[in-house]
C-alpha cells in the first residue's frame, strides 16, 4: 500500500454564481521515499491538490468527493484537532515565498522551537538542539549563532533553506513543496534543488513537488503527473514523460520550451493556441479540446478517462487518441 | 560595423539611499561630516546594440540589468557616462528635446497586470501614444492604425472597448506590445517580457515578438533572467554581475563555450528537461551588497579561480580570440589560466 493515496478527489469552491470545480476526479499515490512532481500552468489545480492533502482548503472551498488515505488514515475525515497532529508533523509543507512564510518579527530560533513544541513535549533547550541539527542539515553555516537572527538578516536562498529546516524539524514522512524555487535566482534554485534531492535520499522522506517548471521536475522527481484545468491528464515516470509525452497538452508544453522543442525554419517556437480556460467555463468533453490539434468529434462530447496504455507500466493518459495512429 | 542604433559608454548609475540631511550626518573621529550611502547599481557598462539585432542582458536579481534598461530609455539620468542613439547623445536632453526619440524607442514591461492602466480601455491605452506623438492625426487614421496593430499582435480589434481585467495575462501582454508598436518604433527595450507568463503563453509572446521584429526590422534590448529564453531569441548576450559586464558574446558561442567563471556557473544552473543530470557549479557565499562593492573583480569573493590580482585590480572587458569576438572581463581568462 502506498503511503499516501488520493482517490477521485473533487474540490469545489461555492461561488455566488454557482460551483467552481477546482479539482475534478484527481487520483494519485505517493510511496515512501518517492519523489512525485505535479506540473501544470497557473490555474491547473496543482496548489489546490497540495492544500487538499493537508486539509487546508478554506471556505468557500470544500472537498466534496473522494478520499485521502495517509498511512491507513482517512485524512479527509479527520477533525481539525486530529489533523493538527498530521499537518506540519507527519506531512510538512514548503511554500513559494520564504519571506511570506517566515514571521518577520520573530527570530529563526523562536520560530523553530515553537514549531517543535507544538508537536512534541520537549524542553526549549532540547528543541533548540534539534533546530541546530536541522539547520546543519540544510547547510547553514554556524547555526548556533544564526538561531538568534531575524528573517531579514538572511538572503532569499538562505531563507528558503530555513523554511526547509523548519519543515524537517519533526522528521515528516512527506514534504509538499509548492513552487519552492520559483522566487529564487537560477544559481540559488540549483542549490535548493540539490538540497531537496539530497534530503530525500538521506532523511527517508517522500516529496510532492508542485511546480510549473518542467526543468525542475525533470531534475528532481522520479514520477510526474501533469494537470490541466483541474484534472490529471497524464501520469508517467519523469524520464518517460519528458522523452515521449503522450497527451497532446504535455507534448505542446514540452515543445513550447525555448531551447528544447523543435523549431521551424524561421526559429519560431511551437505554440499551443489559446490559453487555459477559466474554471467556470470548461468546455464539455475533453477540457483541452478547443486547443487541441488532434480534436475529433468524440472529444467535444465525451470526457476521456485517465487510462493505462497497453505495454506501458506506470503511464496513464486521459486522451481518446493517445497512443493511436491519429496522433502520429 | 555601421553606427550602432544604441551605444552605451562607460555608464554608471548610483542611487542615493541615505535619506534626509540629518540622516547623512555622521560623527567620525570627533568631527561631524556629511556621508552619503549609495547603491551602485550599474558600474561602468559599455555596450553597443546593432540595428536589427536582439541583444539580451542576463543576470540574477540585483545585478543592475533593469537599471541599465531604464537608464538607456532615459527614465533615469545616468550618474556618469553616455547614452548615444544613432550617434546622438540623448542622456543630457531635456524632456522636450527627447520627444522625437521617444517615438523611436519604446519599452515593454514584465507584468502586464501592472503596466496597463486598469481604468483605460484598450482603445484609449493604444490611442494615447498615437495622439501624443502625432498631433495632426485624424480619428479615422487612429482607428485604422489601432485595428492594424491589434490584428498584428493577435487581439481581436472588436475588443477595443474592453478593459484590461477582461483579458488573460497573455492577452494583456499582447496589448502592452501593441502599445509599444503603435507608433512604429525602431528600438524596443523589453524588460522581462515573458517572465510573468505560463510556458504555453510564453512561447506565443516570444513568437509574436520575433514576428514583429521580422516585419518591422525592430531592434531589441531584451532584459531577462531566463537563460533558455535568451538562447532562443537573442543574437548576442551580455552577462551582468553586480553592475558590471562579465561577458559579451554571440549567443551560440556563449552557450557552447562560456568563458567567465560566473557565466559557467549560471549556465550550469539551468534545470534541464532532458533529465541528463549535470553538475551544478556551486558558487561559495552570496552576492555582495551593491552598496559596498568588493575591490578588484566584483566576482572574486565567489570565484574558485581568484588570485591576488583579482582582489586588487578590476578586470577590463577584453577580446578573447580574434575569431569569435567574445569579450570577457576576467584576469584568469586574459592570462590564459582558465
Amino acid at each position: 500500500m502506498s503511503l499516501l493515496e488520493v482517490n477521485n478527489l473533487e474540490v469545489i469552491f461555492a461561488l455566488r454564481h454557482g460551483d467552481l470545480v477546482a479539482l475534478n476526479d484527481v487520483s494519485f499515490t505517493l510511496d515512501k521515499r518517492e519523489r512525485l512532481g505535479v506540473v501544470g500552468e497557473s490555474g491547473a489545480g496543482k496548489s489546490v491538490t497540495g492544500f487538499a492533502v493537508i486539509n487546508l482548503i478554506s471556505k468557500p472551498g470544500r472537498i466534496s468527493k473522494g478520499t485521502i488515505l495517509f498511512d491507513g488514515k482517512r485524512l479527509d475525515r479527520l477533525s481539525e484537532r486530529e489533523m493538527r497532529h498530521i499537518r506540519g508533523n507527519r506531512i510538512a509543507m514548503i511554500f513559494q515565498d520564504p519571506m511570506m512564510t517566515l514571521n518577520p518579527v520573530l527570530t529563526i530560533g523562536t520560530q523553530m522551537v515553537e514549531t517543535l513544541r507544538a508537536h512534541r513535549k520537549i524542553s526549549k533547550k532540547d528543541a533548540a538542539k534539534i533546530a541546530i541539527a536541522k539547520l546543519e542539515l540544510v547547510h547553514i553555516p554556524s547555526p548556533e549563532r544564526r538561531l538568534a537572527q531575524y528573517p531579514h538578516e538572511f538572503s532569499g536562498g538562505m531563507r528558503q533553506r530555513i523554511v526547509i529546516a523548519i519543515a524537517l524539524l519533526t522528521d515528516p514522512a512527506i514534504i509538499i513543496a509548492d513552487e519552492p524555487t520559483t522566487a529564487l535566482d537560477v544559481t540559488i534554485q540549483a542549490e535548493i534543488m540539490d538540497l531537496l534531492l539530497e534530503l530525500c535520499n538521506t532523511q527517508d522522506m517522500g516529496l510532492m513537488l508542485i511546480t510549473h517548471d518542467l526543468g525542475v521536475v525533470a531534475e528532481v522527481t522520479e514520477r510526474v503527473m501533469v494537470m490541466y484545468a483541474g484534472k490529471v491528464i497524464e501520469v508517467a515516470k519523469t524520464s518517460d514523460l519528458v522523452a515521449s509525452p503522450m497527451h497532446p497538452y504535455t507534448k505542446g508544453l514540452i515543445n513550447a520550451l525555448p531551447g528544447h522543442g523543435e523549431c521551424d525554419e524561421e526559429n519560431r517556437l511551437q505554440q499551443i493556441p489559446g490559453s487555459m480556460p477559466n474554471l467556470t467555463e470548461i468546455a464539455p468533453g475533453c477540457s483541452f479540446h478547443p486547443r487541441c490539434e488532434f480534436c475529433q468529434d468524440i472529444c467535444t462530447r465525451e470526457v476521456p478517462e485517465l487510462r493505462s496504455l497497453a505495454g506501458m507500466d506506470e503511464r496513464k493518459v486521459s486522451c481518446h487518441f493517445a497512443g493511436t495512429e491519429q496522433m502520429q | 560595423m555601421s553606427t550602432p542604433i544604441v551605444k552605451i559608454e562607460n555608464l554608471y548609475k548610483y542611487f542615493d539611499i541615505s535619506g534626509g540631511f540629518l540622516e547623512k550626518l555622521q560623527i567620525r573621529s570627533g568631527k561631524i561630516s556629511l556621508h552619503t550611502t549609495e547603491v551602485k547599481a550599474v558600474n561602468g557598462v559599455s555596450l553597443e546594440v546593432a540595428s536589427g539585432e536582439t541583444l539580451a542582458v542576463v543576470g540574477e536579481s540585483g545585478c543592475g540589468k533593469s537599471t541599465l534598461a531604464r537608464t538607456v530609455m532615459g527614465l533615469y539620468p545616468p550618474t556618469s557616462g553616455k547614452v548615444l542613439y544613432r550617434g546622438e547623445r540623448i542622456d543630457t536632453l531635456s524632456a522636450r528635446q527627447m520627444l522625437p526619440y521617444r517615438q523611436r524607442m519604446q519599452m515593454i514591461f514584465q507584468d502586464p497586470y501592472a503596466s496597463l492602466n486598469p481604468r483605460k480601455s484598450v482603445r484609449s491605452t493604444l490611442e494615447e501614444p498615437l495622439r501624443f506623438h502625432r498631433k495632426k492625426i485624424s480619428s479615422k487614421e487612429v482607428d485604422e492604425r489601432l485595428a492594424e496593430v491589434m490584428e498584428q499582435v493577435g487581439v481581436n480589434p472588436a475588443w477595443r472597448d474592453r478593459f484590461p481585467h477582461e483579458f488573460s495575462g497573455g492577452q494583456r501582454q499582447r496589448i502592452a506590445i501593441a502599445r509599444a508598436l503603435v507608433i512604429d518604433p525602431e528600438f524596443i527595450v523589453a524588460d522581462e517580457p515573458v517572465s510573468a507568463l505560463d510556458v504555453s503563453i510564453q512561447a506565443q509572446i516570444l513568437n509574436l515578438m520575433m514576428d514583429a521584429q521580422d516585419e518591422r526590422g525592430l531592434t531589441y534590448l531584451f532584459i531577462t533572467h531566463d537563460l533558455s529564453v535568451v538562447r532562443h531569441v537573442a543574437s548576442r548576450v551580455a552577462v551582468m554581475y553586480l553592475g558590471t559586464l562579465c561577458e559579451l558574446s554571440v549567443t551560440r558561442e556563449l552557450y557552447e563555450t562560456p568563458r567567465h567563471p560566473y557565466t559557467q556557473a549560471l549556465l550550469s544552473a539551468i534545470p534541464r528537461v532532458d533529465g541528463k543530470k549535470q553538475n551544478h557549479i556551486k558558487l561559495p557565499g552570496e552576492i555582495p551588497t551593491p552598496i559596498d562593492l568588493p575591490s578588484g573583480c566584483v566576482f572574486h569573493g565567489r570565484c574558485i579561480h581568484a588570485d591576488e590580482r583579482c582582489k586588487r585590480e578590476s578586470p577590463q572587458l577584453l577580446k578573447v580570440s580574434d575569431s569569435s569576438g567574445s569579450l570577457v572581463a576576467c584576469h584568469g581568462v586574459a592570462e590564459g589560466r582558465l
